[in-house]
């Protein structure tokens, strides 16, 4: 399991998102109203809208281009639409604040 | 408690009814700040609708329904409440009351409005279980527990009171009596016929009567069992429920040394005899009446507000009452004098087919009074002709039929709606007028029954005027009436734009949280639809108050920038007018090279296209251009495209260009329902295109033309003549109010075109042809203007919002690297 510390709390606006990269992959980080925070792959599975972009409602984000929405807990398309994203286990550290993205395996990718 | 050094005086208000705190509304309205509000109330409610409790009773409605203060209401106007806590002592000298729980409270101002309880006769018998009146919440229950263990009820008294009750008792399932004094029923309001019409009526809905019956005792134990009458019959009952009239709460005033008649004596402007002590509602006597209908208590309570707001107001000269029966399905309506006498004559109808009867009474060619029965859809304009005391000569029979003289075509319901006077009072309750009502729906965008009663509370009250209030919403708002109750904005709720709109204003609601929370959206943060709707509405109705929230705004606001389909965005500097200069052309051409832009190009505005650049460049390159945003990406004025005018062009009558930069410049920044372009063309040849733009004006020898509502998109529409002025500072005013008149009433996302051909230009042209109307719409689009700033140059200078341009620090230190772990 690999941790890594990616931003701290303070940088994502709430129901605002921030971007970085991974690899060859763009993840956008959300924070959503309740506190949490969650990573997806930014890349809209429909036609490749930046999801950091959109407009956050509740746990879902609304793509700027078509609008399709999308579940940002799961990563699944909401309907009427459908497919889903990649998503990335995150977690926060109380004290300080840090946000930390976990991987499986970086040395995998 | 000072503020400003400037004492706020005192008020108490004693009694929680309809009569004071309607008054209250009245003034918070008219001087929000000016009293520290105290309310003293017998009763453990909010003020309700005491008109409604027969609702109650008869099922159609629950308690909460017939609230017309929710406590939320007193807590927002910072109103101390103390229910179920009346006053029982004043102090006149020291300006002190003493509430029965011990509470003192001074006062600068006293509103007695105490109003008034069911008078219970002395008879043998009449203290005794379950004998009671008809006047609050808890004679309701009392009726509601007795109906589920008892069967038998008598209501003494057969006016309107009883017969609201008696039907309320039936519905509950009882076996009920009614006992009257006299020959016919409701002989106060209505004459031999239709009183015996009534009765048959009742009598066919299971109703009994004993009339020209007098009680003389209520037989029983420590329960009521029966009554006994004056010929010595008698009737078995389980419950009485006492209604022979009101007598007004005077106790308080009495014990205080204040005049009593039969109510506390008050004079045209409602005060008593006593300085700093009014009194309103039942409980006050004017002129030797003392009023039990609503309508009187409203209008005595408005001379009363605008009394205490310092603001100069006619006197209470009294009122004309009219009665309506609603609550047993029997249309039933009544006003003036309807008895004949000596010097009157009527006209009669009567049809016991269809059981109905019309009953005019002149005197001297004037309608005095009228009796209507069955069908009472004449009823407002009778009162109001009634009222007015105009001539009604060579019009009697007119009047009686409904049908104009002989020769002339049937008048149909939608005909005599447009026929009625403006100034006709259509909801009696709450003084509403047409002229209101027309109003309402054209100009503060109620364009449902519920936010018309909202609005203007037409038909709130009794309710008996919807009929009426409903056909003049048809007549005004025409097919937008029904289409718009069907649809909410989005998914998230199922109210309309204007219900809406209204509720946020009605409820004071100052962010998209609370309105969602409110309103009970289905979403709690609503949608990409709702989101920024309602940060437009809100931005609209509170300029100044509310903070914008830049995440219920689409990417293209949020960044002040146009997305484009490859994630880039382009840049689009305000160029007034379309007018450049090299120095800014060189600043452009700069920026250009310094980040590669991979396209400049000219827009159809009149400027300039930076496309195809990176989102963390944004605040880099407005920091060079050191130019205001043009705003080419949101919904606000995008661009004013002019023509040269007068200054080279030969054909050009005046100045276009001047004109242009001076809109552009008096204009950007606003935020709009949707997009808004401008143009001025120095000759009707039009070169800037006016006719196709949201406002297009039009230069002529000695004249400016507006056009409004154009556009050259999707649907092509050419723009209409709005008006035609004089100077440069007329065609400001003009579209100033124009343009507000448009924030302020248009849906989000509904370009003007749109708009106008859903309300209509008339409509438009008529809000702003009044002065003073226009002159307020260009004073709000002032104040909104006011508060704009350049929104590049904020984000240029605020690190919390340039963060967001950027990709997270260190991310690219981690891309194709090893990321540090831990």
């Amino acid at each position: 399991m690999n941790r890594m510390q990616i931003a701290h709390i303070s940088d994502i606006d709430v129901k605002g998102s921030r971007t970085f990269t991974l690899g060859e992959t763009e993840v956008a980080l959300f924070r959503l109203s309740d506190g949490s925070i969650h990573a997806v792959e930014n890349r809209c599975p429909h036609k490749g809208g930046k999801l950091s972009e959109g407009m956050v409602c509740g746990t879902t984000v609304h793509c700027p281009l078509h609008d399709w929405k999308i579940e940002l807990r799961s990563g699944r398309v909401q309907e009427p639409d459908e497919g889903c994203v990649n998503t990335f286990a995150t977690e926060i550290d109380e004290h300080s604040g840090s946000i930390y993205i976990t991987l499986p395996s970086l040395a995998a990718r | 408690m000072r503020e400003n050094n400037q004492p706020i005086k005192k008020l108490v208000l004693a009694g929680n009814g309809m009569a004071g705190v309607r008054m209250l509304e009245h003034l918070l309205k008219l001087a929000p700040q000016a009293y520290e509000i105290t309310i003293f109330g017998a009763e453990p409610h909010p003020n309700y609708n005491r008109i409604l409790l027969s609702s109650v009773l008869a099922g159609g409605a629950d308690m909460n329904d017939i609230i017309i203060n929710q406590l939320d209401w007193y807590t927002d106007n910072a109103i101390t409440l103390h229910t179920g806590d009346p006053v029982v002592q004043i102090d006149p000298t020291a300006r002190r009351v003493i509430s029965s729980k011990g509470i003192t409270a001074e006062y600068d101002e006293l509103i007695l409005a105490t109003g008034s309880s069911a008078f219970i006769p002395p008879l043998p018998g009449s203290d005794k279980d379950g004998v009671i009146g008809f006047r609050d919440i808890r004679d309701c229950e009392t009726m509601m527990e007795t109906a589920r263990t008892h069967q038998k009820a008598a209501v003494i008294g057969g006016g309107l009171l009883g017969l609201e009750a008696a039907r309320g008792l039936l519905n509950l399932g009882m076996d009920v009596t009614v006992i009257h004094i006299n020959e016919h029923l409701m002989d106060r309001q209505l004459d031999r016929p239709a009183g015996l019409m009534l009765q048959q009526e009742l009598e066919a809905q299971g109703m009994k009567f004993l009339l020209s019956k007098r009680t003389v005792e209520l037989t029983g134990k420590r329960r009521v069992q029966g009554l006994r009458f004056t010929d010595g019959t008698s009737l078995e009952a389980d419950l009485v429920v006492m209604a022979v009239g009101i007598r007004p709460n005077i106790q308080l005033a009495q014990s205080a040394g204040l005049k009593i008649g039969r109510g506390i004596l008050v004079d045209d402007y409602m005060r008593t005899n006593v300085p700093g002590i009014s009194a309103v509602g039942e409980c006050a006597e004017h002129r030797g009446i003392g009023y039990g209908l609503v309508a009187p208590l409203y209008e005595q309570g408005t001379v009363l507000a605008k009394r205490l707001a310092g603001v100069e107001t006619l006197p209470y000269e009294g009122s004309v009452t009219s009665t309506k029966l609603k609550v047993s399905g029997v249309d039933v309506f009544s006003a003036g004098e309807f008895q004949d006498t000596p010097d009157t004559r009527s006209l009669r109808i009567q049809d016991d087919i269809d059981g109905i009867y019309k009953k005019l009474v002149m005197r001297d060619g004037r309608l005095i009074g009228a009796v209507l029965f069955g069908d009472t859809s004449d009823g407002a304009s009778l009162f109001s002709l009634i009222k007015s005391g105009e001539s009604v000569k060579g019009r009697e029979k007119e009047l009686l039929t409904g049908q104009p003289a002989v020769g002339a075509a049937a008048v149909s319901p939608l005909q005599r709606l447009e026929s009625m006077p403006d100034d006709e009072i259509v909801c009696g309750c709450n003084g509403v007028s047409k002229a209101a009502i027309g109003d309402a729906v054209q100009n503060k965008d109620c364009n449902t029954m519920k936010s018309l009663k909202a609005c203007t509370k037409a038909s709130a009250s009794c309710g008996g005027c919807a009929p009426l209030v409903e056909g003049l919403l048809q007549l005004y708002a025409g097919d937008n009436a029904g289409a718009a109750v069907k649809e909410g904005i989005c998914g998230c709720t199922s109210l309309d734009r204007d219900e809406v709109v209204s509720e946020i204003q009605r409820m004071g609601l100052k962010t998209v949280r609370e309105v969602m929370h409110v309103l009970d959206w289905a979403e709690p943060e609503g949608c990409s639809k709702c989101r920024p709707a309602l940060n437009y509405y809100l931005g609209m109705l509170w300029p100044g108050e509310y903070e914008d929230e830049k995440e219920s705004r689409f990417t293209n606001e949020r960044y002040h920038a146009n997305i484009q389909k490859d994630g880039t965005y382009s840049v689009v500097p305000r160029i007034y007018g379309g007018v450049t200069s090299p120095a800014d052309l060189m600043k452009i051409a700069a920026v250009a090279e310094k980040y590669n832009v991979p396209l400049v190009k000219f827009t159809g505005g009149q400027r300039l296209d930076l496309l195809g650049i990176q989102k963390e460049d944004l605040p880099k390159i407005w920091e060079e251009l050191d130019m205001p945003s043009g705003h080419a990406y949101g919904k606000t004025l995008r661009t004013v495209k002019t023509c040269v005018g007068d200054t080279f062009c030969r054909f050009g009558t005046k100045d276009a260009m001047g004109m242009g930069i001076r809109l552009e410049k008096a204009f950007e920044r606003m935020d709009t329902p949707a997009k808004v372009k401008l143009a001025v063309s120095g000759c009707p040849r039009n070169c800037a295109e006016s006719g196709i733009k949201d406002v297009g004006i039009v230069a002529l020898d000695g004249a400016w033309e507006l056009y409004v509502g154009g556009n050259g998109g999707v649907k092509i529409r050419a723009g209409e003549l709005l008006c035609t002025v004089k100077t440069e500072d007329e065609v400001m005013e003009w579209t100033s109010a124009f343009l507000q008149y448009y924030r302020e009433s248009a849906r989000w996302n509904e370009r003007t075109a749109a708009w106008i051909e859903r309300v209509g230009l008339d409509s438009i042209k008529e809000k702003l042809a009044d002065t003073d109307t226009r002159q307020a719409l260009v004073s709000r689009i002032e104040e909104t203007l006011s508060y704009t700033t350049d929104p590049w140059k904020k984000i240029i200078e605020d690190d919390s919002l340039r963060k967001n341009f950027e990709d997270l620090s260190g991310a690219a230190a981690l891309s194709g690297s090893s990321p540090a772990r831990h």
